[in-house]
């Protein structure tokens, strides 16, 4: 049946996927997010302290006798030594005049209005953050404007970036193998479920219809609805068939039989030779349509009640008894003795409906192959284990056909003035196996066929 | 001896009949329950073969009923269902046996034979011809007080020429009545048997007389 079904992708790797590939996407964004809020974060800091150095020196500017005076706090530098030691630059200017530090140190220009700036820079050849302010000095003459910018190197900001870039690579690695095994184990519980239907459904026998009574996921009821609905209408179409046949069998039969009769009662006064031999082919043929009809029959229930096999406790040789009762009648027409050789009872759990058509069908066999004056001997053994033997004193089976017998409507190659519709052994077989035994052909070495239905 | 066949399709009956009658036995016909119930009120049976559907009920009815009269006549049910469960909840009503249609009519007298002899003391049907005693269902020939068990060919073939003393059967028509249909037998296949009557009937007042090209007769003094 599987290699029937058109496979397109699988439910399985699509989930994960999708949920491994979400994952990796929120482990980046997080990353991101959190490196860059960092960065903000320690970059403020760092300007915090820039712009207290600035304004530290800044508040010391005063005029003295018409000139910019500025009294450098120790501590407005000091304020600044990171653990990288980062260096340190400043500039000095009084209305565009270098006051003091280094000349080259390019200061942004602040706009009008503005007290102070900040500007990230290369100089000598390394990042640096510029914090600039002015402040205008009122004298007796004319306003001055001075302007200090200190800036530093960003040694210790990038360490400490780069810590928490690593701790953040690291939380979202963790977050990604975490959603990850989560994915997977969603994955298989979510498809697990799907696993499990599949199996009861497998694992049942093609014959056993019964709706899917096991709790399912609200999402998987619509299908196993479906499903049962399915075999539902399978089961009753099976008994409809059954039921069908049954009748056709009995629709058949009935006509079959007056035929039958009256072919036998005119045989009984017709001498011309030409017209008894039309007679006896046309007996012939009644029988063996009406014979297959009730093979057929009798398979069709085999299969049906060997699926749904209803064990109760049976005496084989109670069992065997009855039958060759009943079977005695047609024995005798043929100058057969039928006997039933069993010393204990035989004690099995099986289905006696199946047990006795499988036998009725081994002894019928023998009986159409046993000569006249010859005796069918149907043996029980308890030990060691229990098994039955319908042995005749035939012509037995061939031997390069023994194995393929029990094949449906398979014949043995020298049986074609018999009557027989192939199914009797296939039967037989069926139900052994359905008690979990097997049925073994072999010939006697006097001479004669001997099934054994071993249990 | 006497039957009693409640069958429903009168073809059927009508062929049913014939063929028993050929046999030298008597047939009363019922085509439902109501008239097989007068009939086996009015007069005594042997056997009663018995249809399972008929127009106006369950034939497994009528077999209760007559079981509850405690009427003990054989009943053989026609059957045309092959359910085996259907055949044992048949017997566990009280019939004696069943044949499936369509059936062999040696196969039916077998049948007959069987459950009647099971109900052994019932049926005294004895022939006598000359001073040998012929027990058809229980097998046995009585000849000069000598009890001799026939097997059931010679049985079956001693029947048929004491039913008929005097007519002439021809080897091809015993054959028919011997031998099932898928046997093929040669004509020569009865010869066999009428040696073994001979035998058991050497000495006796009956004999088996071969008239060539024509058949056996039996004759008796």
């Amino acid at each position: 049946m599987t290699e029937d079904v058109i496979i397109f992708g699988s439910l399985r790797n699509r989930l994960v996927v999708i949920l491994t590939g979400g994952a990796a996407l929120l482990a980046i964004i997080l990353f991101l997010f959190v490196r860059g809020y960092a960065t903000l974060i320690a970059q403020q800091g760092q300007d915090n302290i820039l712009s207290a150095s600035v304004s530290s020196i800044l508040g010391t500017a005063a005029l003295r006798d018409g000139k910019v005076q500025l009294d450098f706090p120790y501590a407005s530098l000091t304020m600044l030594n990171t653990p990288a030691d980062d260096r340190v630059f400043y500039a000095i200017y009084a209305d565009g005049e270098l006051l003091s530090g280094y000349e080259n140190l390019e200061v942004p220009k602040l706009q009008a209005g503005d007290e102070g700036t900040f500007a990230s820079l290369t100089y000598d050849g390394a990042q640096i953050r510029v914090a600039t302010a002015t402040r205008t000095l009122i004298g007796a003459d004319m306003p001055r404007q001075v302007s200090v910018s200190v800036a530093q190197t960003q040694d210790a900001l990038s360490d400490t970036l780069n810590r928490i870039s690593s701790n953040v690579a690291l939380f979202g690695t963790g977050f990604f193998a975490l959603a990850t095994a989560l994915s997977f184990w969603a994955t298989s519980t979510t498809i697990g479920q799907l696993h499990r239907l599949t199996t009861a459904v497998t694992r049942r026998g093609p014959q056993d219809l019964s709706p899917f009574s096991k709790p399912v996921p609200s999402e998987m009821a619509p299908l196993v609805g479906s499903l049962n609905t399915l075999m539902l209408r399978l089961d009753q179409s099976f008994k409809q068939s059954e039921e069908f046949i049954a009748e056709a069998a009995h629709r058949v039969r009935t006509p079959l039989a007056t035929v039958r009769s009256y072919a036998e009662a005119t045989l009984q006064r017709v001498q011309n030779l030409e017209n008894r031999n039309a007679l006896r082919a046309m007996v012939r043929a009644i029988d063996e349509s009406s014979r297959a009809a009730g093979q057929l029959l009798d398979h069709a229930m085999v299969t049906f009640r060997a699926e749904n096999l209803s064990r109760e406790n049976v005496d084989l040789v109670e069992l065997l008894g009855d039958l060759v009762r009943r079977m005695t009648p047609i024995a005798e027409m043929r100058d057969v003795t039928l006997k039933l050789d069993a010393r204990e009872p035989a004690l099995m759990s099986g289905d006696p409906i199946l047990l006795q058509n499988a036998f009725r069908n081994l002894v019928d066999n023998a009986l159409k192959y046993a000569p006249s004056d010859s005796t069918i001997t149907v043996q029980v053994h308890t030990t060691p284990t229990l098994s039955v033997n319908v042995k005749d004193q035939g012509v037995g089976f061939q031997a390069d056909e023994i194995h393929k017998l029990a094949g449906r409507f398979v014949r043995g190659s020298d049986t074609s003035d018999q009557i027989g519709s192939g199914l009797g052994l296939t039967i037989a077989q069926d139900v052994t196996l359905a008690h979990g035994g097997k049925m073994i052909l072999s010939n006697r070495r006097k001479g004669g066929a001997c099934v054994t239905l071993q249990f | 001896m006497k039957y009693l066949l409640v069958e429903d399709n009168y073809a059927l009956a009508n062929a049913v009949c014939s063929r028993i009658g050929l046999d030298g036995h008597t047939v009363d016909h019922a085509a439902k329950i109501e008239d097989a119930i007068a009939f086996v009120q009015a007069g005594e049976y042997d056997l009663i073969l018995l249809d399972i559907m008929l127009p106006d009920g369950d034939g497994r009815s009528f077999l209760k009923q007559h079981r509850a009269g405690k009427n003990d006549t054989p009943v053989i049910i026609l059957t045309a269902r092959s359910e085996v469960s259907d055949r044992i909840s048949l017997l566990d009503l009280g019939a004696d046996d069943y044949v499936t249609k369509p059936f062999d009519h040696a196969e039916l007298q077998a049948r007959c034979r069987a459950v009647l002899r099971r109900k052994a003391g019932t049926s005294q049907a004895t022939i006598k011809v000359g001073d040998v005693e012929f027990d058809p269902v229980g097998g046995y020939l009585t000849v000069k007080e000598n009890v001799i068990n026939l097997r059931n060919r010679e049985l079956r073939l001693l029947e048929m020429l004491m039913n008929a003393k005097g007519q002439v059967f021809s080897k091809q028509k015993l054959v028919d009545r011997l031998f099932s249909y898928d046997d093929d037998v040669s004509e020569n296949a009865v010869e066999v048997y009428v040696g073994r009557l001979r035998r058991h009937l050497d000495g006796s007042s009956v004999q088996i007389t071969t008239l060539r090209g024509l058949g056996y007769r039996l004759d008796y003094d």
